[in-house]
């Protein structure tokens, strides 16, 4: 089954509607609630990463009996450096953004430990692709 | 204990005119209409008794026990709330109800929030752990248990499993009686319930084998008795208030909106009451929106239990004159003015309660890729609804109507609308749309013969 949620980016008031959306549907299939919380934790992260940093952006889920995949895809300034982005604590927020409590560095590695797959490409001034999966029977976690 | 799940919240259809006002304010779409009167789902109800309150024509009803069993008890005990006393104006004394419920016929009362302390502590601890799930959410309000159990089994492991004051008062009187020499099976504990969620978690306790009390006495019907005595003064007053009265300030806060919150250590403590608010942040909890809270006081009724719906009094009253009573109380109480906290230790090791599991009433069905085909199905049958949620089909909303008719437990042609544009394309006739009408609504709103003598055009 497919679903496609748009994002428009700087919109946080509204951040967070994909997620609970997606959310529902997971409940609604009887998705086991600690991996709904997982799949939730890391796609809210993700949703709201779009309207923090991008234009816009779309996200698509794809769901059968064995997993829920999600692609996000932004319009937006990308990012230059993956590999740095993937790691704890890394961020390239100012120290006054970090003073107000946002950018810890945690996001990208929040997501990972969040899913089972997850795939970041991202073009310097294009935008970001981020795929990510989870497995509803346990895999080794 | 979790099978033939237990209501509190009856149904009297002979009063019911089958007006559907109980659907519409469900908070979980466990009410729907079907041959004129509404239809409880039994799995989706969490007994926060919003019909109760909407139904113009009291044709709700709460059940309790019958208060002639106090009688069986050579030695009956009546724990209420201490908002009990709240619901009585100003001018009739704490002494008056006393008396006049001893006059009923009871040997000892005991306000609930006895226990209060002893639960404070224990909150202190958990919250001290720093391997605990954060936030902690109170148990405290069944009715959000039970919240938690239907809509969001993923804060289970977040619930702090331990037992209401109710449950903790009652252990200490049974066992405080028994030292005393009473035999236990002369000890009748009766408990005053302000609403149908406690009533129901007596009925059927969540995560834990058997309730602590013999019988239920609500809380409206307990207020008229009452009521009547004082009136009519048939009671003579007394002055033996046994072990009624020394609770600290924070036990009488205890159920007030920021009651349990009111002396926790300073932390990030939230106290929100509503059912519908609650909902709306638990949704944000499950999404991880919400970060860094330590403990969460969640109450179903508007104004915590000053707003239980069998309250007699206006709940802002009610609020407004228990925290009058609780300002003239001192912070701490000692073990000489309330024995319970004698019993410290004996109760500790008691309050714990076991898991509660989930009750998923999202699930579309047991085998997932079965729950696949209904969701379709009910996204292309959704589509096509018009939003209106005007519950002429029987259910809260469009959305109901179909997560219904997936189950085969409703007909797409339900939906006046689609009847509408079944009989302009010729592939319903009107004979057929009224048959289905009658089958929701009844025979009698859909009388033909009902408008007559109106000049109707």
């Amino acid at each position: 089954m497919n679903f496609e949620y748009q994002v428009e980016g700087g919109d946080f008031s509204h951040a967070g509607s994909t997620s609970s959306a997606v959310k529902r549907i997971m409940k609604q299939l009887g998705v086991d609630p600690a991996i709904v919380k997982r799949t939730v934790v890391a796609l809210y992260e993700a949703e709201v990463n779009i309207v923090a940093h991008a234009y816009r952006g779309v996200i698509s889920v794809d769901l059968d009996e064995e997993r829920i995949r999600i692609v996000l895809d932004d319009e937006g300034p990308g990012i230059p450096d993956i590999g740095k982005a993937m790691q704890k604590g890394y961020s390239t927020a100012s120290p006054e953004v970090r003073e107000m409590g946002f950018g810890a560095g945690m996001g990208l590695p929040n997501m990972q430990s969040n899913m089972d797959e997850l795939k970041v490409d991202s073009v310097v001034g294009k935008g970001t692709r981020v795929e990510m999966t989870n497995y509803f029977t346990a895999k080794n976690e | 204990m979790e099978e033939g799940f237990h209501h509190a919240l009856k149904f009297k259809t002979d009063l019911c005119i089958g007006c559907s006002h109980c659907t519409g304010v469900c908070p979980t779409g466990a009410i729907h209409v079907q041959d004129g009167h509404p239809r409880l789902e039994s799995d989706r109800c969490v007994d926060c008794g919003r019909c109760y309150l909407a139904c113009p024509v009291n044709a709700i009803y709460i059940e309790q026990d019958d208060f002639q069993t106090i009688y069986n008890y050579k030695c009956p005990v009546i724990l209420m709330p201490s908002t009990f006393s709240a619901q009585f104006p100003e001018k009739i004394s704490q002494r008056a109800i006393l008396s006049a419920i001893y006059h009923l016929g009871f040997k000892y009362i005991y306000e609930v929030e006895k226990s209060v302390d002893i639960l404070n502590e224990v909150i202190r601890q958990r919250l001290a752990d720093p391997d605990a799930e954060r936030p902690l959410i109170s148990t405290f309000c069944p009715a959000i248990v039970r919240l938690i159990q239907v809509k969001f089994p993923s804060l289970l492991p977040n619930l702090l499993l331990i037992r209401p004051p109710m449950d903790l008062t009652s252990l200490y009187i049974r066992r405080n009686l028994m030292d005393q020499g009473i035999p236990a099976e002369d000890i009748g504990i009766f408990y005053v319930a302000p609403c149908a969620a406690k009533i129901a978690a007596i009925k059927s306790p969540v995560g834990e084998e058997k309730a602590q009390n013999d019988g239920v006495i609500n809380m409206n019907y307990l207020y008229n008795k009452v009521f009547r005595i004082i009136k009519q003064g048939e009671y003579q007053l007394r002055d033996d208030e046994f072990d009624f009265h020394p609770i600290s300030r924070r036990s009488l806060m205890w159920t007030m909106t920021g009651g349990e919150i009111y002396d926790l250590p300073s932390g990030r403590n939230l106290a929100i009451d509503d059912i519908q608010n609650v909902s709306d942040f638990l949704e944000k909890v499950e999404n991880g929106d919400v970060e860094g809270v330590d403990y969460l006081e969640l109450r179903a009724c508007d104004e915590s239990c000053a707003g239980g719906i069998l309250c007699a009094a206006n709940r802002f009253l009610v609020a407004e004159r228990q925290k009058k009573r609780a300002s003239q109380k001192s912070e701490n109480v000692t073990v000489e003015e309330n024995r319970l906290l004698g019993y410290r230790e004996y109760l500790k090791e008691r309050i714990s309660v076991g898991e509660v599991k989930p009750r998923s009433m999202d699930k579309l069905d047991d085998d997932m890729a079965v729950a696949m085909r209904k969701m379709k199905r009910s996204f292309e049958l959704n589509r096509r609804l018009p939003q209106v949620d005007c519950r002429i089909c029987g259910y809260k909303s469009c959305q109901a109507l179909t997560d219904a008719v997936v189950n085969n437990k409703a007909d797409i042609r339900q939906c006046i609308f689609v009847q509408r544009i079944l009989e302009q394309t010729d592939k319903m006739t009107t004979a057929e749309a009224i048959r289905i009408e009658r089958g929701i609504w009844g025979d009698q709103k859909l009388d033909k013969d009902s408008m007559k003598g109106l000049d109707i055009t």
